[in-house]
């Protein structure tokens, strides 16, 4: 409901701003058009994600679906372990969900051994998960070594940010 | 394919008698050249063994003079290049002016391969006179003497039966005024650009003493893009970076091609369906197959150097090891390494017997030798830093790698880890793969910042670095021998 709401206060505020260059003085027929279309209930759905989706994951996860690494180590910390934890109770959540582990690297490393690294990195995250009861079925990894990096520096801050590991649930 | 021309010494191992040739100077033999027929000392096409030192080690050996054993000396040589003369100009689908035209280009492309790798002291044929048909078998030495040329190339070109082009190239030396080597090939219209790579080998070889490597390919990964979203396409090329084509249009992502020792078919890496699995790709049929059926991502493809295996590596709950399986499917893999730590890549020696690969059992990347089968094996990097995407020689005496000590350079070092040198300095110096007669290394470079690629080369004495005009992005080289 409350998203409804913010919903319909940005579609209203945008149809006022757009009709104060022309008509400043015509309020009242142009917000009865956005009202109906949320009310309608389930069919368009603007903006809210679907429950169990990848949007709603991340939504939800709010920046812990990703857990990072040392330079070239692969251990799940404490930080990582609650990271992995809220992930976990996600997917108990929603239990048709199926997810993949993408494995990263930074650019300081060959691009063969950034792949096996990336692939270690996401199976650590993936075994922690099995470990927290998620059926070892239900998630898949992928490595893509250094090939995408998240933030596109050259320097240690933007290495930190790549040596990473991102759970994304598959629809 | 190929027939030499008359030589004027014995030690060119010619199988016909070298006077009987000599004596029919100005119609050259394009009448004579029966395609196909074996020149002697050569190996045999279609076998893997124009990368290798053996076949033609008793010539270079045998015609050795004396300024060839000096590298310095025979880099200074002068070397004029004018345009190739035609009997009869006349029209030819390898050029839309004809043969005559067509003969300045080879000179071209022949100048080009010896001047952008920094070989001799090449004049190109756009500086010089044009030498007639008649005189490509008897030149004009007073004018190439009065041009203090200490070394001159002459060359013909014919079109024959089928638009074929037959292509004559002589190397002479202008002091002795004596004829060192000759040879001719025919080729389809379409591949005139390889007759100017092999006479730049025939010269370049017999200067120098070192076998050929112009006349050969490159696979590469054509990139393009944002650095967060870079589009990576398979891609060939000619050794000097003619002949360019994408082979796959980039919607999944490609990585580290490698050419059969035949080029017929390209290993490499594709992201097709979503994981990273490595494919087979017929270059003939555009067909591409997976190499091994697996849940496993599998990655770091590799032919053996007789074609009929292929090397991979591949991860097994995080776990990532070597394995060997057969090149022509099926067939069940073999396990060749088998540590927790991640044992990845790898490179063949050029008789087969040995692997150098890479692996972090130690607790960081260093390099490792095994035999063939996975048995006995010993580490050899013992340098400092790390020791990366190691490259086993085509002459077996030397292992280029990537050396990761902060900046990543491109290094080599012999068999048993000696010796290490580094041939590149820059900030990201990766992935080095040898020229087919081990003189020289590619690799590909990348910015620091913008993270743009480009591929680059270097001696084996690290002065004559220069980098490869590519139409877009390039990494991942991958030189293959010396074509059959």
């Amino acid at each position: 409901m409350n998203r409804y709401a913010v919903a319909l206060t940005v579609a209203s505020a945008l149809a006022i701003s757009a009709c104060s260059k022309k008509a400043p003085e015509e309020l009242p027929p142009t917000p009865q058009a956005p009202t109906t279309a949320p009310t309608a209930g389930p069919a368009p759905a603007p903006s809210g994600p679907t429950p169990g989706s990848q949007a709603h994951f991340a939504q939800a996860m709010s920046g812990q679906d990703t857990i990072y690494f040392d330079t070239d180590r692969y251990n799940i910390d404490s930080q990582d372990q609650s990271a992995l934890q809220a992930q976990a109770q996600y997917l108990s959540q929603y239990s048709s969900a199926r997810a993949t582990v993408e494995g990263h690297a930074d650019e300081r490393g060959t691009r063969e051994y950034n792949l096996a690294l990336g692939e270690r990195r996401a199976n650590a995250a993936k075994n922690y998960l099995v470990s927290l009861g998620i059926p070892a079925n239900r998630v898949t990894t992928v490595s893509y070594g250094k090939e995408r990096p998240k933030a596109t520096g050259s320097n240690e801050a933007a290495y930190a940010q790549n040596r990473r590991a991102v759970t994304v649930i598959l629809n | 394919m190929k027939f030499r021309l008359g030589a004027a010494f014995a030690f060119t191992l010619l199988a016909v008698p070298a006077a009987a040739q000599e004596a029919a100077p100005p119609p050259i033999l394009p009448s004579q050249p029966s395609p196909g027929q074996p020149a002697s000392g050569q190996p045999a096409p279609g076998r893997p063994a124009p990368a290798q030192p053996v076949p033609d080690s008793d010539v270079s050996e045998g015609g050795l003079n004396v300024t060839v054993t000096d590298e310095n000396e025979w880099q200074d040589l002068g070397i004029a290049i004018p345009a190739f003369a035609t009997n009869r100009d006349q029209p030819t689908p390898a050029n839309s002016q004809g043969t005559a035209a067509l003969g300045m280009e080879l000179a071209r492309v022949i100048f080009n391969d010896l001047r952008n790798n920094g070989l001799f002291r090449p004049v190109g044929p756009d500086a010089l006179p044009q030498p007639s048909y008649q005189q490509i078998t008897a030149p004009a030495w007073a004018t190439w003497q009065g041009r203090s040329a200490e070394m001159l190339v002459h060359g013909y070109v014919q079109a024959g039966a089928g638009d074929r082009l037959t292509v004559g190239c002589y190397l002479y030396d202008v002091q002795l005024q004596q004829r060192l080597v000759g040879e001719g090939w025919e080729f389809a219209p379409t591949d005139w650009r390889r007759a100017a790579h092999k006479c730049a080998d025939l010269i370049y070889s017999r200067l120098s003493g070192e076998d050929p490597f112009f006349d050969s390919r490159i696979a590469y990964i054509a990139e393009t893009g944002p650095k967060d979203n870079r589009v990576k396409r398979l891609a060939i090329m000619d050794s000097d970076g003619a002949n360019h084509r994408f082979i796959t249009n980039g919607q999944s992502m490609a990585l580290t091609p490698r050419y059969s020792p035949d080029y017929s078919k390209i290993l490499y890496l594709s992201y097709l369906n979503g994981y990273p699995r490595i494919y087979v790709y017929d270059i003939g049929s555009g067909q591409q197959t997976l190499v091994v059926e697996n849940q496993n991502p599998t990655m770091a493809p590799r032919w053996s150097p007789d074609g009929r295996s292929i090397m991979y590596s591949m991860a097994t709950a995080g776990n990532t090891d070597i394995y060997r399986v057969s090149a022509s499917g099926g067939g069940t893999p073999v396990k060749l390494t088998d540590s927790p730590g991640l044992d990845v890549g790898g490179s063949y020696s050029p008789d087969g017997s040995r692997i150098v690969f890479e692996s972090d059992r130690s607790g960081s990347q260093q390099c490792y030798v095994m035999n063939a089968d996975g048995s006995d094996q010993r580490r050899i990097s013992f340098f400092g830093g790390r020791c990366a995407t190691p490259e086993w020689s085509p002459r077996g005496d030397l292992i280029a790698f990537t050396h990761v000590v902060g900046d990543l350079r491109v290094g080599v070092m012999t068999p048993s880890g000696g010796g290490m040198r580094h041939l590149t300095n820059s900030w990201q110096d990766e992935a080095p793969t040898w020229a087919p007669n081990g003189r020289i290394v590619q690799f590909f470079r990348t910015q620091q910042g913008s993270g743009e690629t480009s591929i680059w080369q270097v001696d084996l004495t690290g002065r004559n670095e220069r980098r490869l005009n590519t139409p877009v992005g390039a990494s991942d080289p991958a030189w293959g021998p010396v074509l059959p």
